[in-house]
């Protein structure tokens, strides 16, 4: 154990100590969990444990549902054409109103992915505890809440008692200092973060990204960087909250306003880590390092630069590693020591919690003018929440999407795990914004997936080939 | 009211060899489309054990020799990826009682404990020295002793690593902390009224 040197804490340790009810026999702690998220997938085996135990939920404003894993993002009206998906959607009505929870229907306008929805209700807020069935709930991170995912079990824990049994964890704190390269984005910070560190790097870790780079990001790209936590092994990832967290939240509608909002955001000053407090790791990262990235295996730590060249098992450090590259490059139908540039692209998917925000479709459009979805390809477009959808369209943004030949689709997570239609069928291969790489994610047991940036996404959808957005767009580079 | 007290788990085991095994690839989404988690030990592997025609794979799930197994063995981070107990459901639905490996993802260790299933960490040789020794006598009954945290048998005896707080839930037979996470309810209640975001509306 590292020794205390100074009197400054962390954020993650204010935010715990705060929610630490008490200490339980097996050493664990009990943890307040302020926020609860829920949706379709995880809690209806929870609110079936509440019943068999004869359990109320015992803070019922404290939780908020939505519905996104299994909506279809073209049929938009119920019944859903899947008998099982329906089945979901009505049983989380059933317990939500059963049990006096807050629902956010597809009837409501405020349905989406749980982890955009929380932040555009303003329900996310700096120096709470958030926890939901879903293990991209660092999301919520972005704004300095200590926010993570949990299993069913402990679904019901938090309904039935509103704190769960928990370990503390330790604080790595991730600095990226600098500026990226014009067409290099958040998404590639945090693609290069996990494949520096690895998926396991953060097993037993809270991550907080800090630097000048994350205090010049936006909310969103924030967002982005927390979200992908998990994939690097790290159960929860966060920023510390700064006036553009306050200036996010002013006005949504379950932050604080008048004498409360003045509170609350000096209350939310207090709990950044202090410039004194200690971490038990600390990694440096050189924002001009960061290429577009790209994933060219099956776990989200096999990724490097677009312009990288494939791996040879033959020359890799040890037997398990020599495995896992031939493994992966037989899976992805890759050759070892060629480029992954030029391959050849059948679905691009922008969306997911990952990179399914305004300002992604924003960036996006702004290069896709002009261009064409190229033929063979199939290109979908599918915002975050409802709310996206609007503003996207408010904007315009949806007709440049369609003009340049994507679909653009309802709200929902869609193709980052297709428990809905969208799947991916055979082996093709998906230029995908989404977060996850694992074999058979995107619904078909030998479908390939590449992960990437939105705009390179885009590259991949215009080109028909896994490309270099920056040549694609001709993206112009500071000279150097 | 006091569950099981699990200090030891005996069995057959199997090795399913593999650093990074996620949930999706343990339980792939297209089967959690469900609200109870009866049956799902039945899609357990499903993508690599079966193939696209439904028919078994060369997959050790499907080795006869191995039927009947309680005790799985693989590598590194298993359970990565998705934080859905689903996984753990599978696994223990399709039979298993026990997992042994050189590291596990935190969610799905969490997970795995509060249904009452030890996860045992092993040194990556130990790890290929039981998978060795499984393969050349699968029938040979393996124990994890999870209150003295050593797994022997087929000739083996090594120690393992149960973290304190999963070791001690699982030999009190407190593994699923709902009992006393509920005799902390008026701690709770003072806890909400102090924090003053909770406080706003309750």
């Amino acid at each position: 154990m590292p020794t205390r040197k100074t009197m400054g804490q962390n954020l993650f340790e204010k935010v715990w100590d705060a929610h630490a009810v008490r200490s339980l026999t097996n050493g664990q702690t009990q943890l307040l969990i302020g926020t609860h998220l829920i949706h379709e997938v995880t809690s209806p085996q929870a609110f079936g444990m509440l019943r068999d135990l004869g359990l109320k939920v015992k803070y019922p404003s404290r939780t908020f549902a939505t519905v996104d894993h299994i909506v279809p993002t073209d049929q938009r009206v119920e019944p859903f054409s899947d008998p099982l998906a329906d089945a979901m959607i009505r049983e989380l009505r059933k317990n939500t109103d059963e049990f006096g929870v807050t629902y956010f229907d597809l009837a409501t306008g405020k349905q989406g992915i749980v982890h955009v929805v929380g932040p555009e209700q303003g329900i996310t807020q700096p120096g709470t505890t958030i926890a939901c069935g879903d293990s991209h709930t660092a999301t919520h991170g972005a704004f300095g809440a200590i926010a993570f995912g949990i299993g069913t079990t402990q679904v019901r824990d938090v309904l039935a008692t509103q704190t769960i049994a928990l370990g503390k964890l330790k604080v790595r704190r991730i600095n990226v200092e600098g500026a990226l390269s014009p067409g290099v984005y958040a998404k590639d910070v945090i693609m290069h973060i996990i494949a520096k560190l690895g998926a396991k790097g953060g097993i037993g870790y809270a991550y907080e990204y800090g630097g000048s780079l994350l205090e010049s990001f936006s909310m969103e790209e924030r967002m982005t960087v927390c979200n992908m936590s998990i994939e690097g092994g790290a159960r929860c990832g966060y920023v510390n909250p700064d006036d553009k967290t306050f200036e996010y939240l002013r006005g949504r509608p379950y932050s604080p306003d008048g004498v409360d909002w003045d509170n609350a955001v000096e209350g939310w000053r207090s709990i950044a880590s202090d410039d004194d407090c200690n971490y038990d790791d600390i990694v440096n990262i050189r924002a001009e390092e960061i290429a577009p990235t790209v994933t060219w295996g099956v776990s989200p730590d096999q990724a490097f630069s677009i312009n990288g060249i494939l791996p040879d098992p033959g020359t890799a450090a040890s037997e398990a590693e020599r495995l896992s590259i031939d493994e992966a490059l037989d899976y992805m139908q890759l050759e070892p020591g060629a480029a992954i540039k030029g391959t050849k692209v059948d679905v691009a998917f922008l969306g997911s919690c990952t990179n399914g925000r305004l300002s992604d479709f924003r960036e996006v459009a702004k290069y896709i003018k002009g261009h064409k979805v190229a033929a063979g390809v199939m290109a979908i477009a599918v915002p975050g929440s409802q709310i996206v959808d609007v503003l996207a369209r408010k904007e315009g943004l949806h007709e440049v999407f369609i003009e340049a030949g994507f679909e653009w689709r309802g709200a929902g997570c869609s193709m980052c795990l297709a428990m809905n239609p969208d799947k991916l069928v055979g082996d093709q291969l998906c230029a995908s914004s989404s977060n996850r790489n694992f074999k058979g994610r995107q619904g078909s047991p030998s479908g390939r997936t590449v992960l990437m940036s939105p705009v390179m996404v885009a590259a991949a959808a215009v080109s028909g080939v896994i490309s270099d957005a920056r040549e694609v767009f001709q993206v112009e580079q500071a000279s150097t | 009211m006091p569950l099981e007290r699990i200090a030891q788990v005996s069995g057959s085991a199997v090795y399913v060899p593999g650093n990074d095994i996620d949930t999706d690839r343990i339980i792939p989404a297209r089967f959690m489309k469900c609200v109870t988690f009866d049956g799902l030990g039945e899609y357990l592997f499903h993508d690599v054990r079966k193939n696209e025609e439904g028919i078994d794979r060369d997959h050790p799930l499907n080795d006869v020799r191995f039927s009947g197994a309680s005790i799985l063995i693989t590598n590194a981070n298993f359970g990565c990826g998705s934080s859905r107990e689903h996984a753990p459901q599978a696994l223990y639905r399709f039979g298993f009682r026990a997992v042994i490996a050189e590291s596990f993802a935190d969610i799905f260790f969490g997970n795995c404990t509060t249904l009452g299933m030890p996860c045992a960490v092993a040194a990556a040789g130990d790890v290929s020295a039981l998978a060795a020794a499984v393969e050349e006598t699968p029938a040979a009954p393996i124990t994890i002793d999870v209150e003295g945290r050593r797994v022997s048998g087929a000739g083996l005896d090594f120690s393992v690593n149960i973290p304190p707080a999963a070791h001690d839930a699982l030999i009190s037979g407190q593994w699923d902390p709902i009992a006393e996470l509920q005799e902390g309810n008026a701690a709770v209640a003072d806890r909400i009224s102090e924090l003053g975001y909770l406080a706003q509306g309750q």
